[in-house]
């Protein structure tokens, strides 16, 4: 599927900018593009190297485990497959912590920790349930406090930076909603798992 | 506010250390370690990012959000949405910065406390980089079938849409 998307949002820019003549400025983007790539994955492999270390360190002392614990009535339910796997349990609730408390910069090391592991234990080609409700989980909102949106407001002369925090709460929470119930009835139609 | 979420990220960390160094684990080994993990999964990630990033660039540099918000804009008027928040809508699931930087101009224009400006600080913080997330998610550990993904997390960004426009008319 991200081979026809990938081919579709490249050649309809190409055909986008022949026709308002903006090619200049797409033959700057491609290169702009890689190189971004580059800076954010340089940027990337810092807290992905210091966020893993940690999450090491968490592993290792069994704080990583404690927290599964806390977690696993949600966990357990949400991720059935996973029910007896507390390293799974756990790299899964560090990264929805990370999340609701903001860290992006933890929670994708966190995140990618947390796939690998179900990948190691999936013989397939396919991702399993657990994974894409994962994944899916992760391309929603999580976050309880957008502190960077706030600062924006505050910056562009806000009276009341954070009084969008209801709405933000309600918009989150049923954007999450939606998109997981998607996902659990989704995975019953075989249509999407050709 | 800003206190508690500065605090979030040293208290997390040193919560983590505190309860490694009581239970005797060699914190500084321990970490290196799983530092050096770090470094693989990055290097593995970078040819997805370019990939990603390449295709991104491109549809912005292009005109085509536009030329889709323009497509769009007679729906967005019809259910009272300002169309100058469409652009937003399209870029929000593919470019964070993009998005970003996008909702910084709507905050100027309409300024942050306008209804507009709300519903732009809304959508903004209420979803994340749909496609940045998919693509590196599964790309890091190699999964080409996506299965129920797509449709599944690009219904969670519509509903954001719609529920950013309701909660900012209905609460103000």
């Amino acid at each position: 599927m991200l081979n026809s998307i990938w081919f579709g949002m490249i050649v309809l820019s190409v055909v986008c900018a022949l026709c308002n003549g903006r090619l200049g400025d797409l033959s700057a983007a491609l290169m702009d593009g890689a190189q971004t790539a580059v800076e954010l994955s340089l940027f990337l492999l810092g807290s992905m190297c210091a966020w893993l270390g940690f999450l090491k360190i968490a592993e290792e002392s069994g704080l990583s485990l404690l927290i599964a614990r806390a977690l696993a009535p949600v966990i357990g339910r949400l991720f059935p497959e996973y029910r007896d796997d507390q390293e799974i349990q756990g790299k899964i609730s560090l990264n929805l912590s990370a999340n609701l408390l903001g860290l992006g910069n933890a929670a994708t090391p966190l995140g990618l920790a947390a796939m690998k592991s179900m990948a190691q234990r999936n013989p397939t080609d396919r991702p399993t349930k657990g994974m894409i409700l994962f994944v899916v989980m992760n391309t929603a909102s999580l976050q309880l406090i957008p502190l960077n949106m706030a600062a924006m407001r505050a910056s562009c002369g806000s009276a009341v930076p954070f009084s969008i925090l209801p709405q933000v709460w309600i918009t989150s929470a049923a954007s999450l909603a939606v998109c997981m119930t998607a996902c659990k009835l989704l995975e019953r139609r075989s249509l999407w798992n050709r | 506010m800003e206190q508690v979420g500065a605090a979030a990220l040293p208290v997390m960390v040193g919560v983590i250390l505190l309860f490694g160094f009581v239970k005797g684990v060699e914190v500084l080994d321990v970490f290196l370690t799983g530092a050096r993990e770090g470094l693989e999964t990055s290097l593995r990630l970078l040819p997805t990012l370019i990939g990603l990033i390449v295709a991104v660039t491109m549809v912005r540099a292009s005109g085509l959000l536009d030329l889709l918000a323009g497509l769009l804009a007679p729906l967005a008027q019809g259910m009272g949405v300002d169309p100058e928040l469409l652009p937003l809508a399209l870029l929000r699931p593919i470019s964070g910065s993009g998005a970003s930087a996008y909702t910084l101009t709507l905050l100027q224009k309409f300024g942050p406390d306008s209804p507009a400006g709300k519903i732009a600080s809304v959508l903004s913080s209420s979803t994340e980089t749909t496609f940045y997330a998919v693509a590196v998610y599964f790309g890091s550990c190699g999964y080409k079938r996506l299965g129920h993904t797509l449709p599944a997390a690009l219904l969670g960004d519509a509903a954001a849409l719609v529920f950013s426009v309701l909660s900012v008319k209905l609460l103000g």
